[in-house]
């Protein structure tokens, strides 16, 4: 069985995650369906007479890969944006990376 | 060196802004999905229809590129692929939905193959399996291998049943036919959409093996994804980390493994809560 940690820590981490995913439309992400439906089926698996209960590590084994996925969805789309999202540069910034300007053509080019 | 082509579908992030399609010959422009374009939409929610949970967006329903109602089984999967819709903010990424687009694949199938084939395709990975496929030097770097690695190969061999052993020849690993006949109708036991998803996560992290670690509940996806970048660990270990290219690898690796699992257990639960009487 993979190693877990505490099923507290992987559902605040992943409430934390939906906080940060809901951005769309101002909607207060607590009622979102996802939410309520983690939350839900962090309830309904709470109580177990058995001490190793086979649905209640599934279940977390799921809470875990899906705070995996948002977290690394998250991060992904920072890198990128900061390393990868700004374009081309401009032919004036491309002189100006070399210490050029453009000429200034008052008749346009040709 | 085992690359394969990616799915139609899966679709990287631009490097300049998109619109601009690569241009064929005699200067004709080719057709290039947009990989980002504006949200358009203010609610996004689920119903429940004859084949199963729909996506709406406002008061459209959601449909795959070939414009096949979207569908899912279940509904957990269901409030997945909508509240990736709904956390997209002023663009939609498409290359951040992921779970979307497995679910896509596995409505349109656009490679159009079976049960079988698919498979297949999965079983063939095991002869070119990552952790079985090992180096001899450097020595550190062999070492770190048979350390990370046996584990989970002892694992698998114990859990199926079966021998799959590693090798350092460059042809690779010897795999019996009856191992692979013995993973061939372990993965028959799995439905369509399920096949999808760990056709892709094999795909993803270049294992069989590992594939099935993360299917089987073993390992989780952080220390899949780890054990399937092994040499990158060891080399940035030694060599240094490059934040935009070791880090964002990693990132969309990790995204792509663990939408492939959580897409693969959704697919194939079946949940029921037995509530016993308390007993005085």
């Amino acid at each position: 069985m993979a190693v877990l940690g505490s099923p507290l820590r992987t559902l605040r981490a992943l409430l934390r995650e939906l906080r940060q995913a809901s951005g769309g439309t101002g909607r207060p992400y607590r009622d979102t369906p996802a939410y309520r439906h983690i939350l839900a089926a962090f309830r309904a698996h709470r109580v177990t007479s058995e001490k190793l209960c086979r649905a209640q590590q599934e279940l977390h084994f799921q809470a875990a890969t899906y705070l995996c996925l948002l977290r690394s969805v998250r991060e992904h789309a920072a890198l990128h944006q900061e390393y990868h999202g700004k374009g081309e540069r401009s032919p004036e910034e491309v002189a100006g990376l070399v210490g050029f300007r453009l000429p200034q053509q008052p008749g346009g080019k040709g | 060196l085992w690359g394969r082509f990616p799915p139609v579908y899966l679709l990287r992030p631009p490097p300049v802004a998109a619109g601009n399609g690569p241009v064929g010959p005699g200067g004709s422009r080719t057709y290039a999905p947009p990989a980002e374009r504006k949200r358009f939409y203010q609610n996004v929610s689920i119903s429940q229809g004859e084949g199963g949970y729909e996506i709406n967006l406002d008061h459209r329903k959601l449909k795959t590129p070939q414009a096949r109602l979207f569908t899912v089984p279940t509904e957990a999967l269901a409030i997945a692929v909508a509240t990736e819709w709904d956390s997209q903010k002023d663009t939609i990424k498409f290359y951040t939905m992921h779970l979307t687009t497995l679910c896509n694949t596995a409505l349109d199938n656009p490679t159009q193959r079976n049960k079988m084939q698919l498979i297949r395709a999965a079983v063939k990975f095991l002869d070119t399996d990552t952790i079985c496929y090992r180096v001899e030097e450097p020595a550190a770097l062999a070492e770190l291998q048979k350390n990370e690695w046996d584990p989970i190969v002892a694992w698998a061999e114990k859990r199926y049943n079966v021998t799959i052993g590693s090798s350092t020849s460059i042809l690779g690993p010897n795999i019996p036919a009856s191992t692979k006949e013995t993973f061939i109708s372990h993965l028959a036991s799995y439905n369509m959409w399920a096949l999808q998803g760990i056709e892709y996560v094999i795909t993803q992290l270049k294992s069989l093996i590992l594939s099935m670690g993360l299917i089987d509940r073993h390992i989780t996806v952080e220390k899949a994804v780890l054990l399937s970048r092994l040499e990158e660990e060891y080399q940035i270990q030694r060599w240094g980390n490059v934040e935009w290219a070791h880090d964002y690898d990693l990132c969309e690796l990790r995204a792509r493994a663990a939408a492939g699992t959580l897409f693969v257990h959704l697919c194939s639960e079946s949940s029921s809560v037995k509530h016993k009487l308390l007993q005085d």
